[in-house]
């Protein structure tokens, strides 16, 4: 039977370093498929975050061959297999243990958005075509996929003022719903630092849902946050009103 | 008490983070109780999320004729008349009002062309009744709950694992648990407890359940006193994926056949003909997973030993539309392109009839303080659940429960927590850190699993269930030898040396109620008991605990009013 080699992560907060693990490949066969098979025959302590293992929970993101991956829809044989496959955590995110990362931080992130507030005095009547542009937002499986690619937190750190891509989609998702009545946009001017994103787009490429995420998601509230405060139009009516949004 | 253990204190304790226990921790902050939720993994991540075809609630927004009796009827009908009736009752009349709610909450679901929430067909239901988000209605719902209840402000301590329930007396006191990350024990005092933890599909490989379903609720409560109803009744779902072998098991949403799709069988046959040629596709779950099983016993089965289901008959824009996570999944996992070749289908151990022993109106079990919603708990489905009742189960009897559990805590007094049991618990936890070289959980439970697909799966005869039982027996044996590698910070290994004892303790009831149980009824069939038989027909079989052995008793079914009876007769 064919063999893979995967490098796999092996360590804790305070380090580690790859350990490599021979697993018999069988058709279809995922990563999380080899990484269970290191768990039952080799190694029963490699930590894996995984649930459903049908690419609907978005839990078993790791770095595989230093792409970000779901490791449950990131088949064998889409891999080089005559070099090893290389196993990662997250890297945005400080490591518990193996792959396993901490993800807390954006648990806090979203509790900082107002939830869904139908607005008074609203009918609850509303069409397919209202609800199919938000129900692209609300697709997102909560991988974090994206906010481990986005340069402003991989690289720059900005897990204080920055909420990242997944949270731009869930204020997208509520921002967009045909009968909310809540305005986020100096939330997401002032809080969630929606300016520090400067649309590269990489996000939108690692989405497994396939979110348009900069282009539905992001630009729109940019759209939002301009039209609110810099239009100047709206600004003499709040100057007028002496309204404190 | 000891002040070794991290301590919290709740009014109710719920333990369990899908759409049940979500539902019960909103309804009890909105009593003004304060809530802790704990569960295995990430907040979000629970099994609901996995939930595909749609919520059954008769809103009668596209079939006007729909209402709370029929949806009663084809309940009963679909659980073979061993539901508690009292709870297909309150779950058909109740479902509607909890899905406004949800969609006030902001949930999106499809709309009809006159606005309002769009309905699909579905096996066992009379009228077009699941409310639906294309085939991802699981998601939707356990996203608005989760954000209503961060929101409405309950404590959750994620990846948190319970071992045992504590008890004060005769009641309920909290919980014992361990945090995943360190390995530390932490301990949970609580006035009410709702256990809503789901099922236990686990205990068999090939299965749509994900890795928490190992019936850890059911084995806590019934370690704690509370009863078990209906352990035969494991529901195996007509259409998992079968190849490649990865990816056996995985759900193949009913939405599939709820919007038109046809199974053949690889002489091209459309096989339900023969099995239930009123309703083919949209028969019932039991009799759909029997005819795919037999015609692959008899021969007829593909070429990896399933069914061919096929949509592609259908536009390809609507396949994409209506059921894009299955469009994906076959896609990226199995080469196929379902819009235009059909998908091989069999199987898949799917959800638990059986349970907690509930209340109908409170959802409390047999131990005071206790309650149980969802998967976890037993009534509502009797010998088989329809498609679409499980979600609206979650809504109706995680709201009953967290409402009741709310009324318990405001009526009792702060439950004292016993030193020695939180001690023995996690004495009994760290055992397998102190032997060496002992059994690998992994392979306990890899041999657990093959003999629960062989001897106790949808076809049942006496001998396999003894051989199991005698099978189980050994495992208790090999898990009491089990030992585990590595430190206690997030250790796979250990956590399933403790899950094995709960799905041994589940296998067990099931294997002993399906050997009592000797007809065939809904998901239960018995090859030397081919037939139903009516004397069984008004009959639950209850499990529970009598020191170390595990006790079967045969209750009888109270008796329907009138009213509900003559809901029953009516045909339509």
């Amino acid at each position: 039977m064919a063999e893979a080699r995967l490098q796999v992560f092996r360590g804790n907060s305070e380090g580690g370093s790859s350990v490599e693990y021979k697993v018999p490949i069988a058709p279809g066969m995922v990563v999380l498929d080899a990484l269970h098979y290191i768990q039952g025959h080799l190694s029963p302590d490699l930590a894996v975050r995984w649930n459903c293992k049908a690419g609907k929970c978005g839990s078993c993101s790791a770095e595989v061959n230093g792409r970000p991956r779901l490791t449950c829809k990131t088949r064998m044989d889409a891999l080089p297999l005559d070099q090893p496959i290389v196993i990662r955590p997250m890297k945005s995110f400080p490591v518990i243990k193996d792959l396993v990362t901490d993800v807390s931080w954006n648990y806090k992130v979203n509790k900082k958005i107002p939830p869904f507030q139908p607005r008074p005095g609203a009918e609850w009547k509303f069409f397919q075509e209202d609800v199919d542009r938000v129900q692209e937002f609300r697709k997102c499986i909560e991988c974090f996929l994206c906010q481990n690619v986005c340069h402003v937190l991989r690289e720059h750190d900005k897990h204080e003022q920055f909420a990242g891509p997944r949270f731009f989609v869930r204020v997208a998702g509520l921002e967009m719903h045909p009968l909310d009545g809540v305005s986020r946009a100096k939330l997401l001017r002032d809080e969630l630092g929606l300016g520090l994103c400067n649309i590269t787009k990489c996000c939108t490429e690692v989405c497994p849902e396939e979110i348009r995420i900069t282009d539905n998601a992001i630009i729109p509230l940019k759209e939002r946050v301009v039209d609110q405060f810099y239009d100047p139009l709206h600004w003499l009516v709040r100057k007028i009103r002496g309204a404190a949004e | 008490m000891s002040d070794k253990f991290e301590t919290h204190e709740h009014d109710v304790l719920v333990i369990g983070a899908g759409g049940a226990g979500l539902r019960a921790a909103i309804e009890a902050l909105a009593q003004g109780a304060s809530v802790g939720v704990v569960c295995k993994s990430l907040l979000g991540k629970a099994h609901t999320v996995m939930a595909e075809g749609g919520i059954a609630a008769a809103m009668a927004n596209v079939d006007p004729a729909d209402d709370w009796r029929t949806h009663f009827r084809d309940t009963m009908r679909g659980g073979k008349m061993l539901n508690n009736w009292r709870m297909a009752q309150l779950h058909a009349q109740e479902a509607p009002a909890r899905i406004h709610e949800l969609e006030q909450w902001g949930a999106l679901f499809d709309r009809t062309e006159d606005g309002h929430i769009l309905q699909r067909a579905f096996g066992g239901h009379t009228f077009r009744r699941l409310c639906h988000v294309g085939d991802r209605t699981g998601l939707e719902m356990i996203r608005t709950l989760q954000d209503r209840g961060v929101h409405m402000g309950f404590d959750v301590y994620m990846e948190c694992t319970v071992v045992q329930l504590l008890k004060d007396g005769p009641r309920i006191a909290g919980a014992i648990a361990y945090w995943r990350e360190q390995g530390r024990f932490v301990v949970f005092k609580a006035k009410s407890v709702v256990i809503a933890t789901g099922g236990i599909g686990k205990a068999w490989p090939i299965t749509s359940n994900s890795w928490e379903y190992t019936g850890d609720g059911m084995a806590l409560a019934y370690e704690a006193g509370a009863e078990l109803l209906d352990m035969e009744f494991v529901q195996f779902h007509p259409t998992g994926m079968v190849w490649p072998p990865g990816v056996q098991g995985i759900l193949v949403t009913e939405a599939v056949r709820g919007e038109g799709g046809i199974l053949r069988n690889k002489l091209g046959e459309r096989f339900m003909e023969r099995y239930d040629p009123k309703r083919m596709e949209l028969s019932t779950r039991d009799i759909v997973a029997r005819s795919i099983y037999t015609e692959v016993r008899e021969g007829r089965g593909t070429e990896h030993g399933g069914a061919y289901l096929d949509i592609s008959h259908k536009p390809a824009e609507y396949v994409k539309r209506k059921l894009p996570s299955m469009y994906h999944q076959f896609k990226e996992l199995a080469d196929v392109d379902i819009t235009k070749e059909p998908m091989e289908v069999g199987p898949t151990c799917h959800y638990m009839m059986g349970g907690i022993r509930v209340d109908a109106e409170t959802a409390q079990s047999a131990v005071p303080g206790l309650f149980a919603a969802g998967e976890a708990a037993a009534g509502l489905h009797g010998a088989n659940r329809l498609g679409g009742n499980s979600l609206s189960d979650l809504l109706v009897f995680g709201r009953r429960a967290g409402l009741a559990a709310a009324n318990h805590a405001k009526q009792v007094s702060s439950p004292a927590v016993n030193s020695t049991q939180i001690e023995r618990a996690e004495k009994e936890a760290l055992e397998p850190f102190q032997r060496k070289n002992g059994e690998n959980p992994y392979a306990i439970h890899r041999d657990l699993q093959t003999t629960m697909q062989n001897l106790v799966g949808i076809f049942r005869n006496r001998d396999d269930v003894q051989r199991a039982l005698g099978e189980l027996e050994k495992f208790r044996q090999r898990l009491a030898r089990v030992s585990v590698e590595g430190s206690r910070m997030f250790n796979p290994g250990w956590h399933l040396a403790l899950e094995l004892k709960s799905m041994l303790t589940v296998s067990e009831a099931v294997a002993r109620s399906a050997l009592l149980r000797e007809e065939s009824r809904g998901a239960h069939s018995r090859i030397d008991f081919p037939n139903l038989d009516p004397a069984w027909g008004s009959k639950n079989i209850i499990v529970r605990r009598e020191g170390e052995a595990m006790r079967l008793r045969q209750d009888s079914r109270p008796e329907l009013p009138e009213e509900l009876k003559q809901i029953l007769a009516e045909e339509k």
